[in-house]
């Protein structure tokens, strides 16, 4: 039942990308939704060639956050996105503030 | 197991409407969600909210839960009759799928398990990819630094065989990849839900977060600390030692220096290419005058030392 094998995973954030079927996948979208939040310019693919979009491992965290707020406070995409745009300015603020404090 | 007032838990009364029931809930959501709050409590409260509102928002639930006589003892059996005769639906992606958690007992004891959706489908005979996790785990800063294997609990909800859903609670030991930042996920490749036919397994994605440390306060890749010095350290320049999570550095102080001074330490922060900064600001402290000879030191100071600290004040 307990594992005791050491697991190594990579680094989501770092050289990790994905493929837009992965991205789907990781949070359990289908791609259709993935392809909203493209259009929305909440998450850009790294490479827009033609057949294959590529997405940066950043994508999965703000895909998820939105996907969250989507679900749980019933905002619609739009709002989400910008809900998102402004939580990231709060961090940053937040983390001056902290800084300032310290 | 505790009998849950969810009344209590979102601010209503009993006889609540509908309409206040979604009003209450929208609001304590954005003033609890993970994503949102800062609260120390955010995540439980957001929790406790978001059971309560699955019960309350869906009218045959809520006779359910209605029915119960909090300060009867015997509610326990009742739920467990109500469980048999009644089935009830689950919203699809709630609370469980996105949040990696469950439903309090109580919850459990009343309805059953929380629908989630799963991959098992009894009369499809195709292959797909198991889902994918995710989970949050808290490591030490300076698990960062040396790559530490640390040993993590999860609890998964998974459908066995017959595609019931089970919690079954599992430990992984997992290294973690030197120089992973705050906020940053590791990716587990094989370690989600089990496929279906020939489908690979999932994967599962662990968000890291660093618990708070007295010292260090990360900032993306650099460290912000603050080193104490005494007030003639900081006068005429010293070497002090200085404590990085990497081991105990010499920094240089230069003469003049003053409380609020900034200093760069490049590449002491955390690991990478190229690796963080320390940045370190000084504050002074003065030692204490409880004695006769610290406090005639003091008095010479001040009738040497022409200064006057408020002189840009006008006073």
């Amino acid at each position: 039942m307990i594992k005791q094998s050491v697991l190594s995973g990579m680094i989501v954030e770092e050289g990790s990308i994905f493929t837009l079927e992965e991205l789907s996948h990781a949070c359990g979208k289908p791609a259709e939704w993935i392809l909203t939040l493209v259009e929305e310019g909440v998450i850009e693919p790294v490479k827009n060639n033609q057949k294959h979009w590529k997405f940066s491992g950043y994508c999965l965290r703000r895909v998820r956050i939105v996907q969250r707020l989507e679900s749980d406070l019933g905002v619609n995409l739009a709002g989400a996105a910008l809900a998102l745009e402004l939580l990231e300015e709060v961090e940053t603020l937040r983390n001056k503030i902290a800084l300032l404090e310290h | 197991m505790d009998y849950k007032d969810y009344y209590k838990i979102m601010g209503l009364k009993r006889d609540a409407s509908e309409e206040e029931i979604k009003r209450a809930y929208r609001k304590l959501a954005r003033k609890y969600h993970p994503d949102v709050s800062k609260e120390p409590d955010a995540e439980a409260n957001f929790k406790e909210v978001s059971e309560a509102y699955e019960v309350l928002r869906d009218p045959k639930k809520r006779a359910t839960y209605d029915s119960l006589d909090p300060n009867l003892k015997s509610w326990q059996q009742f739920g467990r009759q109500a469980d048999r005769d009644a089935s009830f639906e689950f919203s699809r992606g709630g609370f469980g799928d996105l949040h990696g958690s469950a439903f309090s007992d109580f919850f459990e004891e009343l309805f059953g398990h929380k629908g989630q959706r799963t991959d098992f489908n009894k009369s499809a005979q195709f292959n797909a990819r198991g889902s994918d996790h995710h989970a949050k785990v808290q490591i030490d800063l300076e698990d960062t630094f040396y790559g530490a294997t640390r040993s993590i609990n999860l609890q998964i909800q998974e459908a066995d065989s017959r595609g019931k859903i089970q919690t079954i609670n599992r430990t992984l030991n997992v290294k973690i990849p030197k120089g992973i930042k705050d906020g940053q996920q590791i990716r587990l490749s094989g370690q989600g839900s089990v496929g279906l036919g020939q489908g690979a397994k999932g994967d599962l994605y662990l968000e890291v977060h660093f618990k708070p440390h007295s010292l260090y306060r990360p900032d993306q890749k650099d460290l912000h600390m603050q080193l104490p010095v005494t007030p003639w350290e900081a006068a005429l320049g010293a070497t002090v030692q200085l404590p990085t999570p990497a081991g105990v550095v010499d920094l240089k102080i230069s003469p003049g220096s003053n409380s609020g001074s900034k200093l760069r330490l490049k590449g002491r922060g955390i690991p990478g290419n190229p690796a963080g900064d320390i940045y370190v600001t000084l504050s002074i402290v003065t030692p204490p005058a409880t004695n006769a000879a610290a406090r005639k030191l003091y008095e010479e100071m001040a009738k040497t030392m022409a200064f006057n600290p408020r002189a840009k004040m006008g006073v």
